[in-house]
C-alpha cells in the first residue's frame, strides 16, 4: 500500500501534477462555496467555455491562451455580475446568455476559414501531463492572489453572498466586492482549467461545497471544510488518474462524486438531512438534488474513452 | 449608553422634505413630506404596496427621491447609507437554508467597523457576548439560524442591527409570523430601546395588537395620509382613506380597536349603502352602548 502510494512520486511530472491538482482542487472548492451560496453552479461551467472562447481567439491572434482567456473569463464574469443585478433577470439566465456568446465568438472565428490543428482534448477533459512548470507557478500565484483577497474581504464577502439588500444598508460596497468576485472567480478558472478541465470544471466547484454544506451549519466551518475537500478531490483523483491512465479532469470530478455520495448517503442513513428535523426548506435538498445531476453526469462522462 | 448632552427633543431626526420615490417609470410610487423627531417610536401603516418600505429603503440610501431631499440629523443623505441607522428586514427575505450560526449572523453588523481581518477582534466578540446575553440568545450563540424560533429568530436580526449601536432603528414588519406572546416580547423589547434613546421607525399590518399600542402612527397609501397618536389618527375617515375599505373604531377600557365594517365593502354590492360624502361608519363607545 505504502509502496503503492509513494511510487508515482519518484517521476517528476507526478510531484508537479500533484501540487497542481491538489492546488487546482483547494482552490476550486474554495470559489466554490460562494458559487453555491449564491445558487449560481454554473457559473463554473459557463466561465470555462467562455474562457475557451477567448483562448480561440488568441490561438488565432497568435497570442498567449491566458492573455485572451483571461480577459474573456473576466470579461464575462463582470457582465454576468452586471446584467444579474437586474431584478428581473436571475443569475443563472445571465450566465446563460453571456457565456455561451463568448464562447460563440470562439466558434465563429473558427468558422471563418481557420483549420484547427492543435488537439484541445486536454483543454476540455483536463491533463495533468499537458501543464508545464510555469503554469504551476502561475496557478500557485493566482491560488495565493484569490486566497489573500478572500481573507481580506471574506466579511463583506460573507454578508453580500447572504443578504445582498441588507449588504448595503450596513455600508458594503456591494458593486465592488461583486466585481472582485467576479474577477476572483475568472482567474481561478483559468488558472485551473488544464487541469480540470472546460467540461469538468463545474464539478470541481460545486462538490467540495455541498459536501461541506452536509457536514456543518457554519459559514466559516464550510469555508475550511469546502477547501480540505477540494484538496482531498484534487490530490486522490491524481492517483486514480495515474493508476488508471484517465484523464485528471474526470478521475478529479468522479473521486468528487464519491466523497459526496459517501457523505450524502451516510447523511441520509443517519436522518440528518431529514425534513422533519431540518424544517420545509433545507439547504441539503437545494444543492443535493443538483448534485446527484452532477454525480449522474460524472459517471456518464467515465464512459466517454477519451484516449 | 450614555444620555446626548441635551436631548434635541423635538428637532426632526429623520426629514423627508417634499419627497417623491418612483422604481423606474414616471409612475410615482411614494410622495412624502415627513418630520420624524429624535428618540421617537414611530409605526409606519398602510395597506400592502403603500410605500411602507420604500419610506424605510429612502432612509437607508438604498432608494434616490425622484423630488426633494432628505435630512438626517439635519444632514442631506448623500449616495452612502447613513453611519447611525440599523435596519431589520423582514423575516422572510432571510435565506434560512444558508449556513451561518447565530454569532456569525450577528458579527456582520460590524462589518464596516471591524478591521480587515476575517475572524472578530477581542472587542467584536465582547460586545457580541454581551449583546446575546442582554436578548436572551448566550445559549444558542453556535447555533443556525433556522434552528430557532420566530420570536429568538427576530432577535438575531435585531442584535445585527443593533451592535452598529444605531441612533435610529428601522424595522419592516418585525412582528408578523410570531406568535402573541412573541409579539409582545418583541414590543417591550423596543420600548425599553426607545426609552435608552435609539429612535425605531416600524411598519406593520397589525392595527390592534401593534400600531394602536405605539404613541406615534404614520398612516400612509402612497403618500403620508396621516400622522400622530393613535387616538387622533385612527378615525373612520383616515383609515377609509388609509385602506381603502370602510373600518369601524372602538373605544374599550382605554383601548383602541379598528375593525372590518361587515358587508359594506364593494365585494358585496347588493349590500353597499349608497354615500353622500358624508361617512357614515361611526366611532362606537362599546362602554356607553352597554
Amino acid at each position: 500500500m505504502i509502496d503503492w502510494l509513494a511510487q508515482p512520486w519518484s517521476f517528476a511530472f507526478f510531484r508537479h501534477g500533484m501540487i497542481a491538482a491538489t492546488l487546482a482542487g483547494g482552490l476550486a472548492g474554495l470559489v466554490g462555496i460562494y458559487v453555491v451560496l449564491r445558487r449560481m453552479s454554473y457559473i463554473g461551467h459557463g466561465l470555462s467555455h467562455a474562457i475557451l472562447g477567448g483562448a480561440v481567439v488568441g490561438y488565432i491572434a497568435n497570442a498567449s491562451f491566458y492573455v485572451t482567456g483571461g480577459i474573456w473569463g473576466a470579461v464575462s464574469a463582470l457582465m454576468i455580475t452586471g446584467v444579474s443585478r437586474s431584478r428581473k433577470i436571475g443569475a443563472d439566465a445571465a450566465i446563460g446568455i453571456i457565456t455561451t456568446a463568448s464562447y460563440a465568438v470562439g466558434i465563429a472565428l473558427i468558422s471563418r476559414g481557420h483549420h484547427f490543428t492543435r488537439n484541445f482534448e486536454a483543454a476540455f477533459f483536463g491533463n495533468i501531463l499537458g501543464v508545464t512548470t510555469s503554469e504551476v507557478w502561475l496557478l500557485v500565484a493566482v491560488a495565493i492572489a484569490v486566497a489573500v483577497t478572500i481573507f481580506f474581504f471574506y466579511k463583506q464577502l460573507l454578508f453580500v453572498t447572504f443578504d445582498p439588500e441588507v449588504a448595503s444598508s450596513f455600508g458594503v460596497r456591494t458593486v465592488l466586492v461583486d466585481s472582485v468576485f467576479s474577477l476572483v472567480l475568472a482567474a481561478s478558472i483559468i488558472a485551473t482549467m488544464r487541469i480540470l478541465g472546460v467540461t469538468l470544471i463545474a464539478a470541481a466547484i460545486v462538490t467540495p461545497a455541498v459536501v461541506a454544506r452536509l457536514s456543518t451549519d457554519s459559514f466559516s466551518r464550510m469555508l475550511l471544510l469546502s477547501v480540505g475537500v477540494g484538496a482531498l478531490c484534487g490530490f486522490g483523483g491524481m492517483y486514480v488518474s495515474y493508476y488508471g491512465d484517465i484523464a485528471s479532469g474526470a478521475t478529479i470530478t468522479l473521486f468528487g462524486a464519491a466523497v459526496f455520495a459517501v457523505v450524502y448517503l451516510g447523511g441520509l442513513a443517519r436522518g440528518r438531512f431529514s425534513r422533519a428535523r431540518r424544517g420545509d426548506q433545507t439547504a441539503a435538498d437545494d444543492p443535493g438534488e443538483g448534485l446527484v445531476g452532477f454525480a449522474a453526469r460524472a459517471t456518464a462522462l467515465a464512459d466517454i474513452d477519451i484516449h | 449608553m450614555t444620555a446626548p448632552a441635551s436631548p434635541p427633543a423635538s428637532s426632526p431626526f429623520v426629514e423627508f422634505r417634499d419627497c417623491a420615490f418612483s422604481y423606474g417609470g414616471r409612475e410615482i410610487a411614494l410622495e412624502a413630506d415627513l418630520c420624524l423627531d429624535a428618540g421617537s417610536l414611530v409605526g409606519l401603516v398602510g395597506p400592502s404596496g403603500a410605500g411602507k418600505t420604500t419610506l424605510l429603503r429612502a432612509v437607508l440610501g438604498q432608494l434616490k427621491p425622484v423630488r426633494g431631499e432628505i435630512l438626517i440629523d439635519g444632514q442631506p443623505l448623500g449616495s452612502r447609507p447613513p453611519r447611525r441607522v440599523g435596519y431589520v428586514p423582514q423575516l422572510e427575505t432571510i435565506d434560512w437554508s444558508f449556513p451561518i450560526t447565530v454569532e456569525e449572523a450577528v458579527l456582520l453588523g460590524r462589518v464596516s467597523d471591524a478591521g480587515l481581518l476575517p475572524w472578530p477582534s477581542r472587542k467584536d466578540r465582547a460586545e457580541v457576548a454581551e449583546l446575546l446575553e442582554r436578548l436572551g440568545l448566550a445559549h444558542l450563540r453556535r447555533r443556525h439560524i433556522r434552528a430557532l424560533s420566530g420570536g429568538q429568530q427576530q432577535r438575531v436580526f435585531l442584535a445585527r442591527a443593533l451592535i452598529r449601536r444605531p441612533d435610529l432603528l428601522l424595522l419592516d414588519e418585525p412582528t408578523s409570523g410570531i406568535d402573541v406572546a412573541t409579539r409582545q416580547d418583541i414590543l417591550t423589547l423596543l420600548r425599553q430601546l426607545n426609552a435608552e434613546g435609539i429612535a425605531i421607525v416600524l411598519t406593520t399590518h397589525d392595527l390592534n395588537a401593534v400600531a394602536a399600542g405605539l404613541p406615534e402612527l404614520v398612516c400612509m397609501n402612497r403618500r403620508v395620509i396621516a400622522h400622530g397618536p393613535p387616538d387622533v389618527v385612527f378615525t373612520p375617515e383616515i383609515l377609509r382613506a388609509t385602506f381603502g375599505s370602510e373600518m369601524i373604531v372602538f373605544h374599550h377600557d382605554g383601548m383602541l380597536l379598528t375593525a372590518d365594517a361587515p358587508l359594506h365593502g364593494p365585494e358585496h354590492p347588493h349590500h353597499a349603502h349608497v354615500h353622500h360624502g358624508a361617512p357614515h361608519v361611526e366611532v362606537a363607545d362599546l362602554k356607553e352602548a352597554r
